[in-house]
């Protein structure tokens, strides 16, 4: 399980995460949504400590730390057991679509260069991109620059991917593809943790929905009772902006 | 004005030739040392290793504030006045280390910036993926910086190997050190001078082409 409790992070006087607590049950789906700017992405890149929190505890694999006080070693320790999928995907710009996922394997976990290799080709054959093996990132569009970096996240082997909006850079047209592989990646119970606008995806995937507001967890519950029967003003609020721009998902 | 003499010139370049090793070796020596040393002080600097740092910038500020010249003077004829172990130390050694100080100095500055250049996203995943620092350095950051850094480099080795000129101040017989003896013994310093700065232009071209090829090869990754 993975315990986030009290997480608070500030930028000078802005407050953007406001007392965070989450847990995360194994092969748990959970979809956080909300207006921008309130911490959302902060919430997936302190657990992954691409940002250290200012106070806090996190809790993973059989270790827990205190975020504002946590040693080089159990930053390392939390990071090799999470995976992290970002917006703008960051591949490796000198490295092929094969070396992207490999590179973990062979760096972090120390295997040898032939068998992360062969595993790093199931992963590009899992998520159809085993003919684009050798193809650098400049050269893959950006649904398949995406899918690489969720191959990349598979490579770890993490306990917890973070996926932060992970198709909000995309062309509409390769947004499905992503949301299918992220889609095949659930069914597996793949515990996950996705920062998205698509309410669709959230509503089919998602065992939880959380709504943040203004650094804070405002409400949470499965997608079908978030969506039909809001409790929190702020987050009626929210839905009905979302679904008007959505209306195939209004109830 | 008198005619060329052709038939001296003919006569001379394979002569001023047998010297052209020593000189690339002066330079490819010097050039290896002053990338180890240029990619150590950047990443001082980019780092902001504390102490290191301040040294780091006074060793650029003086090696690139002062003349060449003025520096292998100074370690040659200057130092073992001071150190007596350096009174050991010979002319094409004295060269390989200025060569190495003077251009480290110029070369740490475009090697920071090639890698102060690489998008922060590369670094996030590197670290998301649970690197260290080092590894980062070594499998992300460095070999895309070298991309960016190898066209300043090239400039810089082109620089240097026109520089080890100066090392027949130093009593070194290389190319130009040669090229010296032999015009004033034969008087004809204007063939002599000329095929030297032929024997240069050749060399440098050629380095130019390498350069090109060099410059393609690591842009591999980055054309659509």
């Amino acid at each position: 399980m993975i315990k986030v409790e009290k997480l608070i992070k500030r930028y000078g006087a802005n407050t953007v995460l406001n007392g965070i607590d989450l847990s995360i049950e194994k092969g748990e789906i959970i979809v956080v949504i909300g207006p921008s700017g309130t911490g959302k992405s902060t919430l997936l890149r302190c657990i992954n400590f691409l940002e250290c929190a200012d106070s806090g505890r996190i809790t993973l694999g059989g270790l827990s730390v205190d975020a504002a006080r946590a040693s080089k070693r159990d930053i390392l320790t939390l990071r090799r057991q999470t995976a992290f999928v970002f917006q703008n995907y960051a591949l490796f710009a000198n490295k092929n679509a094969l070396a992207n996922v490999a590179e973990r394997l062979i760096i972090v976990d120390g295997w040898p260069k032939a068998r992360a290799h062969a595993r790093a080709r199931e992963i590009l054959e899992r998520i159809g991109l085993a003919d684009k093996a050798d193809a650098y990132p400049a050269a893959l569009s950006g649904g398949q620059q995406q899918r690489v970096g969720i191959g990349r996240a598979m490579a770890a082997n993490a306990e917890l991917i973070l996926f932060d909006e992970p198709t909000s850079a995309l062309d509409p047209e390769w947004v499905d593809e992503v949301l299918g592989l992220m889609k095949a990646l659930a069914a597996e119970r793949q515990t996950m943790l996705v920062v998205t606008h698509e309410m669709q995806f959230a509503r089919d995937v998602a065992d939880r929905v959380i709504f943040m507001d203004g650094g804070r967890i405002v409400e949470q519950g499965p997608p079908d009772k978030l969506f039909t029967d809001p409790q929190d003003e702020r987050t009626r609020a929210f839905l009905r902006k979302v679904l008007a721009q959505q209306p195939s998902l209004a109830p | 004005m008198n005619g060329l003499d052709y038939d001296y010139m003919m006569g001379l370049a394979p002569i001023l030739l047998k010297y052209l090793p020593l000189t690339l070796e002066m330079a490819a020596a010097g050039m290896l040392c002053a990338l180890v040393l240029a990619s150590l002080l950047a990443i001082i600097r980019v780092l902001r290793i504390p102490v290191l740092n301040g040294a780091t910038l006074l060793f650029i500020s003086f090696f690139r504030g002062t003349p060449l010249l003025v520096q292998l003077f100074l370690f040659y004829y200057g130092l073992p006045q001071v150190l007596a172990i350096l009174t050991q130390v010979n002319g094409i050694t004295a060269t390989i280390l200025g060569l190495t100080l003077h251009f480290s100095a110029y070369m740490a500055e475009s090697i920071r910036a090639a890698i102060v250049g690489i998008d922060r996203s590369q670094t996030e995943a590197a670290l998301s993926i649970g690197m260290t620092n080092a590894q980062l350095m070594r499998r992300i950051i460095l070999p895309q910086a070298t991309r960016v850094a190898v066209p300043t480099l090239m400039n810089y080795f082109i620089d240097m190997i026109k520089s080890t000129s100066l090392a027949f101040t130093l009593g070194v017989t290389e190319l130009m050190g040669a090229t010296q003896k032999e015009a004033s013994g034969s008087f004809l310093y204007f063939e002599a001078f000329l095929v030297v700065a032929i024997i240069y232009w050749v060399v440098v071209e050629t380095l130019s082409l390498l350069q090109r090829w060099l410059e393609k090869r690591l842009n591999k990754a980055f054309v659509r």
